[in-house]
């Protein structure tokens, strides 16, 4: 890996600290970070990550769920995350389990160009790829609104081919620009909606609402920040019911022969040397031993022509 | 006026004759010989309860945590051992570990015998595991998957040993960080906020020479005299400190220091909660505070060794430990070490070495060596080897089962009998295959990484050791049951290899591609341009004046002008 990307898991984990701080839990935000490096040999400070180089807040915390990690993280995953074509046996904090009256927001952040973003140093998603994703999940209704903000060099190409309603677009960067990963300064901006000026964030942000069916003046940053979890006060007393008492084991007296219960030998020695060969499973041949005997067989007949059979048996 | 949230709750007291499961937590301080400081906090849930009952499904959860309960009874799990390790254990300097684990991720699974599909049962158990534990458990998958044939017996109750439920993954390029620490903390009844799971704070633990996290369930007896089973889940954190790193080159230790918390309070859900302090060696010389009147004996490893212990379920245990001063003299050297590393040159062939010695003086004993080695290292079986002192040493009992390219590794199982005092050498030579260019992971130069190998053996012990379990025996001592007295069960880990394959250039078709389309665009376009071409004299256009003129005469009737 690479150390000089250290600045990208750094800008993931402060929005994904934000996020969580403006209450979604942990079971609707799915974290993938292709490198570690909070646990990597080369950090100083094993467990942290710091977004800023006075080491004031720690963005890795004590609390993180990483949902895909490491080789993981590949275009396949995200592609399959975002339109649920998940194989079964996947596990739920590994899922988007929206429907169509959630709100997403999602973050990008690495190296980029024009119209493609770097997974891996191997691999790159186009923003083809992309915005038919975001078409498979509006038609299969897996979004409501869709937030979509991208913080790469020449960020800005990777959603001019959006063509589904209800999405929203931001980028740190036009196209023909370099995004030096300035994302503290650019998440004020956000914030306050002001657009940076040239000399701070050396790049020009931008955005697209065209899809966007309401007016963005009105929409709320915590319609795809934050959520209001459900809470009912009372004030009335509740009584719990007794702990379900399980059934009360019949104690076998006589009818039922308890076996002793005994642990095992952790190194049978004499066991082992005079085990017995498994029984092997008969396999049919496999297909080279059967092609191999057909064309023996075949040059057989060939040469001495199949009359002088009757010579053999 | 306060408005409080009156929001009272009714709790049922529990007799304890109605308690069917009881927690226990410890933490063992063992000081090191080379200056470091060894902790290990075991907790155990002990739940008188049967997963596999038919019919029966298990709906209330008190201490045992749903979420792995509900994994026992979905794929009929007998046994669970799975383990995050960052770091190699330096048996030479530190000695032997309580609980031993290879670095990397390991899981090894024993199923029911009323299981018909293991392979499935496996894939999704580890799926599932790689939710529970935030972890890449799902790359375990048929290609570094094997089942022992003699190595790995159940560590719980049981007769029955058919090896065929028995799986056994490792996946040694797995990094343990926080968010693994985090869903183990949270399995824990008290989970980090009382007892002495708070001092697991990660900027500390991982700050480290070494940190292993495991998790164990298996069946076991109840009481004295096994009449019947009950589930014990074992969550066991092992980390050494180093002097330098955390000690800041002083042998002075304390919680603050280690941990950068204090214990404030047992978990009021525990039964027992306590504090060991290895004072075997020296005792007098080194000062430990606060003093505690306390001393247990225990007979751990095959060696006799004294404890002072901290009861913090009494309130007079608390006050703080401060430092304690140290000084230490040469332990027991353990008996048992081995080594493993690469050799040869180049990237087709090599050969791998295993070194184990044996230190004990007199005795000599057996050792059962597992090696799983991936399927792109072809071992040639033909050049395996066996030295004891230079001498050829013939193992009792061999296993082999050969890899099948991209579908099985290879399984090499050995029961070799090692003379005592004496250093036994294996050697096996390999070649490197080349894969296919979409099978290398996306930093191929890194290397590749082969799972460590086991070494399981049964070593004399200096002291006699306790046959029957007991229910106060502390718990670092009763993880592996003893079958008899005069030696103990080790498993020892060696280092993973990290191994070179031949690697193609990956940028290489885009050079083709554009020299060849170079070559052809000039080569093949110039010839064709000057086989082709034709020359042809163009007028050039003539000026306005000129085309005026021409204009008026063609009216006019009259010859144009050139």
């Amino acid at each position: 890996i690479f150390w000089f990307n250290y600045r990208h898991v750094a800008n993931t984990l402060s929005v994904y600290r934000s996020v969580k701080r403006l209450g979604i839990p942990d079971s609707h935000i799915v974290l993938m970070l292709a490198d570690d490096m909070a646990c990597n040999y080369r950090n100083p400070k094993p467990a942290t990550v710091f977004s800023h180089k006075n080491m004031e807040l720690n963005v890795y915390g004590d609390d993180v769920e990483v949902d895909y990690r490491g080789y993981e993280v590949t275009v396949e995953n995200f592609l399959r995350v975002l339109t649920g074509r998940l194989p079964p046996s996947t596990p739920r904090s590994k899922r988007l389990l929206s429907d169509d009256r959630s709100n997403i927001l999602i973050y990008l952040t690495g190296h980029g160009g024009n119209g493609f973003l770097k997974f891996q140093d191997s691999e790159e998603i186009s923003n083809m790829e992309l915005a038919d994703a975001f078409e498979q999940m509006w038609q299969k209704r897996r979004y409501n609104e869709l937030l979509f903000i991208i913080d790469t060099c020449q960020g800005a190409s990777m959603y001019e081919r959006f063509y589904s309603p209800n999405l929203m677009a931001l980028a740190s960067s036009q196209v023909g620009e370099d995004s030096l990963s300035v994302s503290h300064t650019f998440f004020t901006c956000l914030f306050q909606f002001k657009v940076c000026p040239q000399s701070q964030c050396v790049s020009t942000p931008g955005h697209r609402t065209d899809l966007f069916q309401r007016d963005p003046g009105s929409v709320l940053i915590t319609d795809f920040f934050g959520s209001v979890r459900k809470v009912e006060i009372t004030k009335d007393t509740i009584n719990l019911t007794s702990p379900v008492e399980p059934p009360i084991k019949r104690s076998g007296s006589g009818d039922i022969q308890i076996e002793s219960l005994t642990y095992v030998d952790q190194l049978p020695v004499a066991e082992i040397i005079h085990q017995k060969p498994k029984q092997k499973d008969w396999h049919p041949p496999d297909g080279f031993i059967l092609g191999l005997w057909t064309l023996i067989l075949l040059v057989f007949f060939q040469t001495y022509g199949i009359k002088h059979l009757k010579h053999i048996f | 006026l306060d408005s409080r949230l009156p929001l009272v709750i009714f709790l049922h007291a529990l007799t304890p004759a109605a308690a069917r499961d009881e927690f226990q937590e410890e933490l063992v301080i063992r000081p090191l010989h080379s200056g470091d400081i060894y902790a290990s906090f075991q907790f155990r849930t002990l739940w008188d309860t049967d997963f596999l009952q038919e019919g029966q499904k298990v709906s209330h959860y008190r201490l045992f945590p749903k979420s792995l309960g509900q994994v026992l009874s979905k794929f009929s799990v007998r046994e669970l051992h799975i383990s995050f390790s960052q770091g190699f254990w330096r048996t030479m300097q530190w000695g032997q570990p309580f609980i031993p684990s290879p670095p990397g991720a390991e899981l090894w699974v024993w199923f029911h015998d009323t299981v018909s599909d293991v392979d499935g049962n496996w894939k999704e158990l580890t799926n599932v595991l790689s939710g529970i534990f935030c972890a890449s458990l799902n790359f375990i998958d048929l290609t570094n998957t094997v089942q022992p044939s003699a190595s790995f017996k159940p560590l719980g109750l049981g007769n029955a040993t058919d090896h065929r439920f028995l799986r056994y993954a490792t996946l040694p390029r797995e990094i343990v960080c926080t968010e693994n620490l985090t869903p183990w903390k949270k399995l824990l009844p008290c989970g980090s906020k009382a007892g002495l799971a708070v001092l697991m704070k990660s900027e500390k633990l991982f700050h480290s020479s070494f940190h292993s996290q495991a998790v164990h369930i298996r069946p076991i007896c109840q009481d004295e005299q096994c009449s019947s089973k009950a589930w014990e889940l074992r969550q066991t954190l092992n980390v050494v400190f180093d002097l330098h790193t955390s000690g800041q080159g002083k042998k002075e230790w304390s919680l603050f220091k280690m941990f950068s918390r204090t214990l404030t309070e047992a978990c009021p859900l525990a039964s027992s909660s306590k504090v060991y302090v290895d004072i075997t060696d020296n005792p007098e010389l080194f000062e430990l505070s606060p003093a505690t009147p306390l001393l247990g004996q225990a007979v751990v490893l095959g060696d006799r060794r004294t404890y002072s212990v901290y009861d913090l379920s009494r309130a007079e245990t608390f006050g703080q430990l401060r430092s304690f001063n140290l000084l230490l003299r040469d332990m027991l050297r353990p008996l048992l070490h081995a080594e493993r590393y690469v050799a040869g040159f180049g990237l087709q062939t090599g050969e791998i070495h295993t070194v184990i010695y044996n230190n004990h003086p007199y005795r000599a004993f057996p050792v059962l060596l597992m090696d799983s080695v991936p399927w792109y290292l072809q071992l040639y079986i033909h050049t395996l080897t066996v030295t004891s002192k230079s001498r050829d040493n013939k193992p009792s009992y061999i296993h082999y089962q050969p890899a099948k390219d991209r579908h099985r590794p290879h399984l090499l199982e050995m029961l070799i009998q090692l003379p005592p005092h004496s250093m036994t050498e294996v050697t096996v030579q390999f070649e490197r295959a080349l894969l296919k260019w979409t099978e290398y992971t996306p930093d191929p130069n890194h290397g590749f990484y082969v799972g460590s190998s086991v070494v399981s053996a049964l070593v004399p012990s200096m002291v006699a050791m306790r046959t029957n379990f007991t229910q106060d025996q502390p718990l670092f001592s009763s993880f592996v049951p003893v079958k008899e007295e005069s030696s103990y069960f080790v498993r020892v880990y060696t280092e993973p290899l990290l191994v070179n394959l031949p690697t193609p250039d990956f940028s290489m078709p885009y050079n083709v591609i554009c020299l060849t389309c170079t070559v052809v665009a000039v080569g093949y376009g110039s010839f064709y341009n000057l086989l082709t071409r034709t020359f042809q004299v163009d007028e050039p256009s003539p000026p306005l004046s000129k085309r005026l003129a021409n204009l008026i005469r063609r009216i006019r009737g009259v010859p144009l002008l050139t």
